[in-house]
């Protein structure tokens, strides 16, 4: 019989460090997307919180912290990332398990925001991408999710499948963003 | 060119997904006559000006929006969800 062996997303490539720069893997724990059924958005986000104690997340927020974190992730999508999502939440809410799903990878250093703005369309302009604010978008065309999760910290997230080009993209703009800062 | 999402705010082109005029939104009853069918299907005007287009905000929020947009001049006049839209609309 054949002996498998876990590996998780970025299983020899990360940590990865560039000047002032690092991108890490970041073990979430389990992920579960919630989708409200119809009419029931509030006695969602109401169970939701008293279920896990972090606030449903509004359009472009997330909430909690490491180790419990909401993430809004789409049009009626919200991830939940750290403690599996309590069984009795179904009775409001579609839940899906995508642990094995997502790469998840945090991105930060002196010069993070120019890293970003060379893989992403994102406005992530200081008034316009705060801490706690999270989007779905394009990071170097392919699908992601972009949390701020810092002053010059952010969580990227793409498909597992990717997360090889993840880091040969980030990668190169590292190189490009230390590069012109002299470093 | 940018694209005003409801949900996410003012995005990139890239982010999105052109489907096409929003008949999509006018489905004829089953029973309807050949013509009706004949246009919702094939038949577009392509006119020079607004015209209503179903976008999908494909590496976004993945709402379905209803936008209009003038061919002219390629200014983007106005969006909403295609959801409201169809409530409002029967």
């Amino acid at each position: 019989m054949i002996e498998l062996t876990a590996k998780s997303p970025f299983d020899g490539m990360l940590p990865l460090t560039v000047g002032a720069l690092s991108l890490s893997e970041v073990d979430t724990g389990a992920m579960t997307a919630l989708s409200a059924r119809k009419g029931q958005g509030e006695a969602l986000a109401s169970a939701f919180k008293q279920a896990h104690g972090v606030a449903w997340p509004r359009a472009g927020r997330a909430t909690g912290r490491e180790g419990c974190r909401a993430l809004w992730f789409g049009h009626v999508h919200v991830l939940l990332m750290g403690p599996p999502a309590a069984p009795a939440l179904a009775e409001w809410a579609a839940l899906v398990d995508q642990s094995d799903a997502w790469a998840v990878a945090r991105l930060e250093g002196a010069g993070v925001r120019d890293v970003l703005a060379r893989l992403t369309p994102l406005d992530l302009r200081e008034g316009q991408f705060k801490r706690g604010r999270t989007a779905r978008s394009e990071v170097a065309h392919m699908p992601a999710s972009i949390t701020r999760i810092g002053a010059q910290s952010y969580q990227v997230m793409v498909f597992r499948a990717m997360a090889g080009t993840l880091v040969e993209e980030v990668q190169t703009a590292m190189q490009g963003v230390a590069a012109r800062a002299g470093g | 060119m940018r694209i005003s999402c409801p949900i996410c705010g003012e995005r990139d082109r890239r982010e999105f997904y052109y489907q096409g005029a929003a008949v999509a939104l006018d489905r004829p009853a089953p029973d309807a006559a050949a013509q009706a069918w004949d246009d919702y299907l094939h038949n577009r005007d392509n006119p020079a000006g607004p015209v209503r287009e179903m976008w999908h905000h494909e590496a976004g929020c993945g709402a379905w929006l209803v936008v209009t947009r003038d061919t002219v001049t390629h200014e983007m006049l106005a969006s909403d969800l295609a959801s409201r839209v169809q409530e409002a609309g029967s």
